[in-house]
């Protein structure tokens, strides 16, 4: 452990986590659970269940303004400006070289109001970011320490919401990537169908002080039609099965979106943003490397940071995220490879601290729900 | 199992390793504590052979949850003469017996004295307490 306890921060639902007898690790700064019952138990109630997950370290920033819609698509290689209010879409926020500062989901509440959420780990990175280009333009206001944010995810999630009285049953109506203002016991929310698991389910916005009446409310209900509250090992699992990003894992300043698949969150004909000319220059140039999954068909796990090797041995790429996969039963990961050995089927060996094991590059994602 | 549990019968190190000595040979396993620090677990790596001879504190082997991978490292010097071998097909027996079918090497030591100064069941409780446990 790298920071005392003391200098990390808690989120509104710390004493439901020491209650339901969570183990509490530092991550980007806040103390959050990673585990519960155990991961595997977790990541199976949300495959097959519904599983609750305590998100409120993520980052909440909010544009107010006749030019905010301009400022947000200036600064994201998606276009917001395809969103009707109440749709929400993912992108990624790059810098001037075309490298990735965060992964984002943005919110259209109106054509002048605009909720950016961000990753914890680069609240403050964004924030300032986005402030700064907010300037003389709209108003800008972080709205992280006064927002909750609780995911509810799997197949019984809807169900669960249904059962949460006040606009619980309309919510099954909520499309994908779509968002609106509820009320779940007795908590003013904003509930959108959005989330990092792979399967279906909502991530719920809440006053901070309203976070544990919510929370315990989900977990009381969801009990009969077991729900389990999941920590951050899970939500690792579930999100590599579907091979979602992890900033700090496969995206970062390092990478641009072309070679890590985002090449679908880059609309390089939107209009100016930051990052187009670069983007546009390394697509011309054609990608060196590709993010890529692979399954391990030699004894060993590849973790985050091991080499990716050629059946000669030779060093042609990392990993930049690995383990066992819980619901597709292979250990699986995702890392960045040549072009020229993208290709699934190719045979690679995984450096597993000296010891070589075999993989295969595999199709992705992993795990898709039916 | 609780991650308490610890048993009288045996010696155990820092590194939350148990040794049991039984008909002249040192079994070597994991403590409760580490399986549920570890969390479930999928692998189990025994990189020694039998006839090898294994230093106190260097590596033999690494186990790995879902989470993360740990070494193991000898708890005693000596000479391997059993390993383990379920362990490869079966690492959830750790999870399910870490005290009885999954310890991991039997060693012949070659001082015994060093057993003498690994922890004895009461100092491995006291350094679970302080552990923050």
């Amino acid at each position: 452990m790298d920071q005392s306890p003391a200098a990390l921060r808690r989120t509104p639902l710390y004493d439901e986590h020491v209650a339901l007898g969570g183990r509490l690790v530092p991550f980007a700064g806040w103390e959050m659970p990673v585990q519960y019952k155990g991961v595997t138990d977790e990541h199976r109630a949300v495959r097959t269940a519904v599983g609750i997950f305590d998100v409120c370290h993520m980052g909440e920033l909010v544009l107010n303004g006749d030019y905010a819609a301009d400022v947000v698509n200036y600064l994201i290689t998606n276009d917001a400006k395809r969103l009707m209010d109440g749709q929400a879409l993912y992108t990624v926020a790059c810098n001037e070289s075309g490298t990735i500062l965060d992964d984002l989901i943005v919110y259209r509440i109106s054509q002048t109001k605009w909720l950016i959420v961000c990753n914890a780990s680069n609240r403050d990175k964004m924030a300032a970011h986005f402030r700064a280009a907010a300037v003389n333009h709209c108003d800008f206001d972080d709205a992280s320490d006064r927002t909750a944010l609780i995911a509810l995810q799997g197949p019984k999630a809807l169900a669960l919401l249904a059962q949460a009285g006040g606009d619980g049953p309309a919510l099954a109506e909520l499309p994908s990537f779509h968002f609106r203002d509820a009320t779940l016991a007795n908590v003013p929310c904003t509930v959108a169908r959005t989330g990092y698991t792979g399967e279906d389910g909502v991530e719920i916005f809440c006053p901070t002080d309203g976070a544990a009446q919510l929370w315990r409310a989900l977990v009381k209900l969801g009990g009969p039609l077991g729900l389990e509250p999941a920590g951050l090992g899970a939500r690792d699992t579930l999100r590599l099965e579907a091979r979602l990003s992890l900033y700090g894992n496969e995206i970062d300043e390092t990478t641009n979106p072309l070679e890590a698949g985002l090449s679908w969150v880059v609309k390089l004909g939107k209009g100016d943003f930051v990052g187009r000319t670069a983007l546009e220059r390394i697509k011309a140039a054609g990608l060196t490397r590709k993010l890529v999954g692979f399954e391990m068909t030699g004894r060993g796990i590849a973790r985050h940071g091991y080499p990716l090797l050629d059946k000669v041995g030779i060093k042609v790429g990392v990993c930049t995220s690995g383990s066992p996969g819980p619901t597709v039963g292979k250990n699986i990961g995702l890392g960045y490879l040549p072009t020229s050995m993208a290709e699934v089927g190719t045979s690679i060996e995984v450096d597993c601290r000296g010891r070589s094991v075999s993989a295969v590059v595999a199709k992705t994602p992993f795990y898709k729900r039916s | 199992m609780s991650s308490d549990d610890v048993r009288s019968d045996r010696r155990y190190t820092k590194d939350h390793e148990w040794t049991k000595e039984e008909d002249g040979r040192v079994l070597v396993g994991i403590t409760a504590y580490a399986v549920d620090q570890l969390g479930d677990i999928t692998l189990v790596n025994l990189d020694v052979k039998v006839g090898e001879t294994i230093t106190a504190g260097k590596a033999f082997g690494t186990i790995e949850s879902v989470k993360t991978l740990s070494d193991l490292f000898a708890p005693l010097s000596g000479k391997i003469v059993a390993i383990n071998k379920d362990l490869e097909s079966e690492p959830e027996k750790v999870n399910e017996d870490c005290y009885g079918l999954a310890w991991m090497i039997a060693v012949e030591p070659s001082d015994r004295s060093e057993l003498n100064g690994l922890l004895d069941a009461a100092a491995y409780t006291e350094l679970l307490k302080t552990a923050g446990h």
